[in-house]
């Protein structure tokens, strides 16, 4: 079971990023489990979301205390909410930032990406999630890109949703790339 | 067909493929999202013959499924928590008037204090109203209960609510596999009330009923729910063989056979309790799990065969009766009587509280209960309230 | 006093309840007191909806007296399709019945929801103001008897100023009923905007007919307020429940009138106004205000809403003046 936690704040697609995970990895024929940190939070509120990805049948329904890759969608977030509480060994932890950031964490990647600039680049709108996803597929490999573009679409249709996948595919090339 | 779906858009897809007439809701969470996906689809056109109607409070709205029910519609409405209890004099009258309304309860505890999360004490709080109850454990039985709810209810003349966990299942996205129209048709006929308000044969429903044949219509309205419990398992048995899967019926054992521990509970812990008595089982134990489906009516013999041979149950239960404990737990005690079978209640999860593998592991393991105990409390917590609010006068 | 004695079969217009075949929906048999106006008012009014729908009516009542006296299983008086759900929740168990005959291709059949001033006027108006709100194909009666008298008479929010009521005795500084004027429902139902409203009485029951049949006809919320003196709460006679009627009409208390989206488009004009105490003093929810030691101010007070009355809905000729 791989298990990802996705940190950000109210307004910036934290919970439909774990929904389009679950979505991307269902249409590789995966289980796959999404839901939210379950709260009233109001926008600008830190905000929690999950995604379990799995082979077999998910039966569990605790939160993820202990996650293979973690997403930070806000990493002003990241010490308030302990965002990288608990990251297995061998880990990923991906930042929206476009400054680099230490990696204090030992056998675990620290992966930095200016989404939000992309996001405004493409989309025209500082939303990070769709970005992010591209750059998640590309860093840990769990899911094809080609799934993560068609969960983008059940969420984001027309011309939006055009520009989050050019956005997720630059994400994605930037992260394979190295850049 | 699969697909991966918010738990309360499955709902309102398998709704929609009910085909109820009148639909009507007052929003609340957790239970928005059904509302909103069901009228959605009906004002897209993909849910046709139905009204939807935007009432003013819960009262409202259990009050137009009434109505609607009544007038010959199958009809149906959704709430949690404050919205059960802000209708519970509707709900006493739905089941009296014997109407097959369905309702979908996203459970959420009740308050004071407020709380929005997850528990059962909404569902309890009904617990003796003369409704059907079902508890779903999966998005997949959320969304099959539904399709089975409105059969059931209709042939026993008695309406019934479909409890979901709220925000565990109503929030949560899962794969979920959506009959087709077709099937559904060929599952659940078309509602053809007995009678309802008609002009060519006019009827008064909801009379008066004075002490000489009140008793004998509360005798005949719990007989009705004793008798419907052979119906709820072979309803079960036929979604089974129509849709190949497993959902509703009375209750759903887990390894049941050889364990000395069997763990009781209702909704959707029973996947994370199911995880837990496999690694318990891993490390030698010998436990089992037993998922109640259907509540109420209470199917106590179901029950009592499937626990009999166990040396302990733990009943898990997300409520607390306050000045008795556990509510299940003393039902099932009552229910195992003459066994020699040791009933534990542990309340969890109250007002949405964590309820992980750990923490039932840790529970499941203990040599010695108390009476009741409160998984995951934080006694540093209790220590000084409790000082505040104990009085030492005798 | 009275100027309406002519005879109906002396009318071009032949009342229905004066008609030898009279479908008599709430039919004889119940149980109400002598000289109930209730029982009047909603036989009146479903039998004129009836005969204006060529029968096809059905109705959810509330609860109280009207549906206590009327369906003691296993006896009921009804001759129409009725439900009796809850106390506060007819207009809304209404709109489910209209939304259920609308899927079932059943338009014709026209819904009414009935209850008292307590079930409309406090506990139910919520759901009767959401009803108004999303324009249901109801109409809603309201058969105002100005207090609880199901329960033995206890204050509505529809009890007049200065009425003595269980709850509202008159000892020692207290004069009866302390509020203003009683909840003004038919102005709650305008605000509304709703397609129609109107108010009758049982002491004008060729108005009530027209006002109740008319009403049936038209599509969306409608709201029929029915004044129903009340023998047992009023403390006055069983014979004079017409007469008590009329006087509360023609003293101006209560003005009979019409209203469409809002506006009142007519009013029943009073052809010789009496004194608010000619009204009052033959109740005995009233005596106080007569005695010995009775301020002045009540019936004062009273007399000034009547004439206020009177000249906001035009009741009396040149009254604008």
């Amino acid at each position: 079971m791989f298990q990802v936690r996705i940190h950000g704040r109210g307004g910036q697609g934290v919970v439909t990023a774990a929904e389009m995970l679950s979505i991307a990895a269902f249409s590789e024929g995966k289980y796959a489990q999404a839901f939210p940190s379950f709260g009233s939070e109001r926008m600008g509120a830190p905000v929690v979301a999950f995604c379990r990805i799995s082979d077999r049948e998910i039966r569990l329904r605790e939160p993820i205390m202990e996650p293979n890759a973690v997403i930070v969608q806000d990493r002003t977030v990241i010490d308030s909410a302990n965002a990288f509480q608990g990251v297995v060994e061998k880990g990923f932890i991906l930042v929206n930032s476009s400054h680099g950031m230490a990696n204090d964490l030992k056998n675990v990647t620290l992966k930095c990406i200016g989404a939000t600039e992309i996001a405004l680049e493409h989309i025209g709108r500082p939303i990070p999630n769709a970005v992010l996803l591209g750059s998640f597929a590309g860093l840990t490999g769990i899911l094809k890109i080609e799934s993560v573009i068609e969960a983008i679409k059940t969420k984001f249709s027309g011309a939006i949703g055009e520009k989050n996948i050019a956005a997720a595919r630059v994400a994605y090339d930037r992260t394979l790339g190295g850049a | 067909m699969l697909h991966q779906l918010e738990g309360s858009h499955a709902i309102a897809r398998a709704l929609a493929l009910c085909r109820p007439g009148v639909v009507c809701a007052y929003p609340i969470s957790p239970q928005t999202h059904i509302l909103e996906g069901l009228e959605e689809l009906i004002r897209s056109g993909k849910l046709q013959n139905c009204e939807y109607l935007n009432v003013e409070s819960e009262m409202g709205a259990l009050s137009v499924a009434i109505g609607g029910e009544a007038a010959g519609v199958r009809s149906y409405t959704a709430t949690s928590s404050q919205g059960l209890l802000y209708m519970i004099e509707a709900v006493y009258n739905a089941s009296g008037l014997e109407l097959p309304i369905v309702m979908t309860l996203g459970n959420r505890a009740l308050g004071s204090p407020i709380n929005i999360w997850n528990d059962h004490s909404d569902a309890m709080s009904v617990r003796d109203s003369g409704w059907i109850m079902f508890f779903a454990e999966t998005n997949q039985e959320a969304a099959d209960l539904h399709i089975l709810a409105f059969g059931i209810a209709e042939k026993v003349r008695c309406p019934v609510i479909v409890n979901v966990d709220g925000f565990i299942l109503t929030h949560a996205y899962d794969r979920v596999d959506i009959p087709s129209q077709e099937e559904v048709d060929e599952f659940l006929p078309p509602y053809a009330p007995s009678v309802s308000m008609d002009v060519d044969s006019p009827i008064a429903i909801g009379t008066m009923v004075p002490p000489e044949y009140f008793m004998e219509v509360r005798h005949l309205a719990h007989r009705k729910h004793e008798d419907s419990l052979a119906m709820i398992e072979c309803a079960g048995h036929a979604f089974e063989e129509k849709f190949g899967r497993i959902s509703g019926g009375l209750l759903r054992g887990y390894n049941l056979r050889n364990a000395d521990t069997i763990v009781v509970a209702m909704g959707s812990v029973a996947g994370t309790i199911k995880d837990a008595v496999d690694e318990l089982n891993q490390e030698g134990g010998k436990f089992g799990e037993l998922s109640l489906v259907c509540y109420r009516p209470f199917p106590e013999e179901a029950l009592r065969n499937s626990l009999k041979n166990a040396k302990r149950v733990i009943v898990v239960e997300k409520s607390l009766a306050v000045g008795i404990g556990g509510i299940l737990s003393r039902e099932i005690e009552l229910a195992m009587k003459g066994c020699d079978v040791e009933v534990i209640s542990v309340i969890a999860g109250l007002g949405g509280r964590n309820i992980t593998k750990t923490m039932l592991k840790e529970c499941f393991g203990r040599k010695n209960h108390e009476k009741t105990t409160f998984l995951g409390l934080r006694n540093d917590i209790i220590g000084d309230q409790y000082r505040r609010i104990s009085n030492d006068d005798c | 006093m009275s100027p309406l004695t002519i005879g109906n079969r002396l009318a071009k217009n032949v009342a229905v309840q004066s008609s030898s075949d009279r479908p008599n929906c709430l039919t004889s048999g119940h149980r109400a007191c002598q000289g109930c106006g209730e029982a009047l008012g909603a036989r009146c009014v479903l039998d004129a909806a009836y005969v204006a729908t060529k029968g096809k009516i059905a109705v959810v009542n509330a609860t109280g007296c009207l549906e206590v006296f009327s369906c003691v299983y296993p006896e009921n008086s009804w001759r129409v399709p009725w439900l009796h759900s809850l106390f506060g929740n007819a207009p809304a168990v209404a709109a489910g019945v209209a939304a259920a005959f609308r899927q079932q291709g059943k338009e014709d059949v026209r819904v009414i929801a009935q209850g008292g001033d307590g079930a409309l006027a406090d506990i139910g108006m919520g759901c009767l103001s959401g009803m108004f709100e999303r324009d249901d194909d109801v109409l809603c009666v309201c058969y105002d008897n100005q207090a609880y008298m199901n329960t033995g008479v206890q204050r509505s929010g529809a009890t007049p100023a200065f009425a003595r009521t269980a709850t509202t005795l008159p000892t020692g500084n207290y004069l009866g009923n302390d509020a203003q004027t009683g909840k003004n429902l038919p102005k709650i139902a305008m605000a509304h905007g709703i397609p129609y409203v109107a108010t009758a009485s049982v002491g004008d029951i060729r108005d009530l007919e027209k006002k109740a049949a008319k009403a049936i006809r038209i599509k969306g919320a409608k709201y029929l307020h029915v004044h129903v003196p009340c023998p047992l709460g009023w403390g006055y006679p069983t014979s004079e429940t017409i007469k008590i009627a009329r006087a509360a009409i023609q003293c101006g208390l209560f003005p009979l009138f019409e209203a469409e989206h809002g506006k009142i488009v007519e009013s029943t004009p009073i052809k010789e106004p009496i004194k608010v105490e000619d009204y009052l003093r033959g109740q005995r929810r009233f005596a106080h205000l007569f005695g010995k030691n009775a301020p002045p101010e009540a019936l004062a007070a009273l007399q000034n809403t009547a004439d206020n009355n009177i000249r906001e809905y035009a009741l009396v000729g040149g009254a604008d003046e």
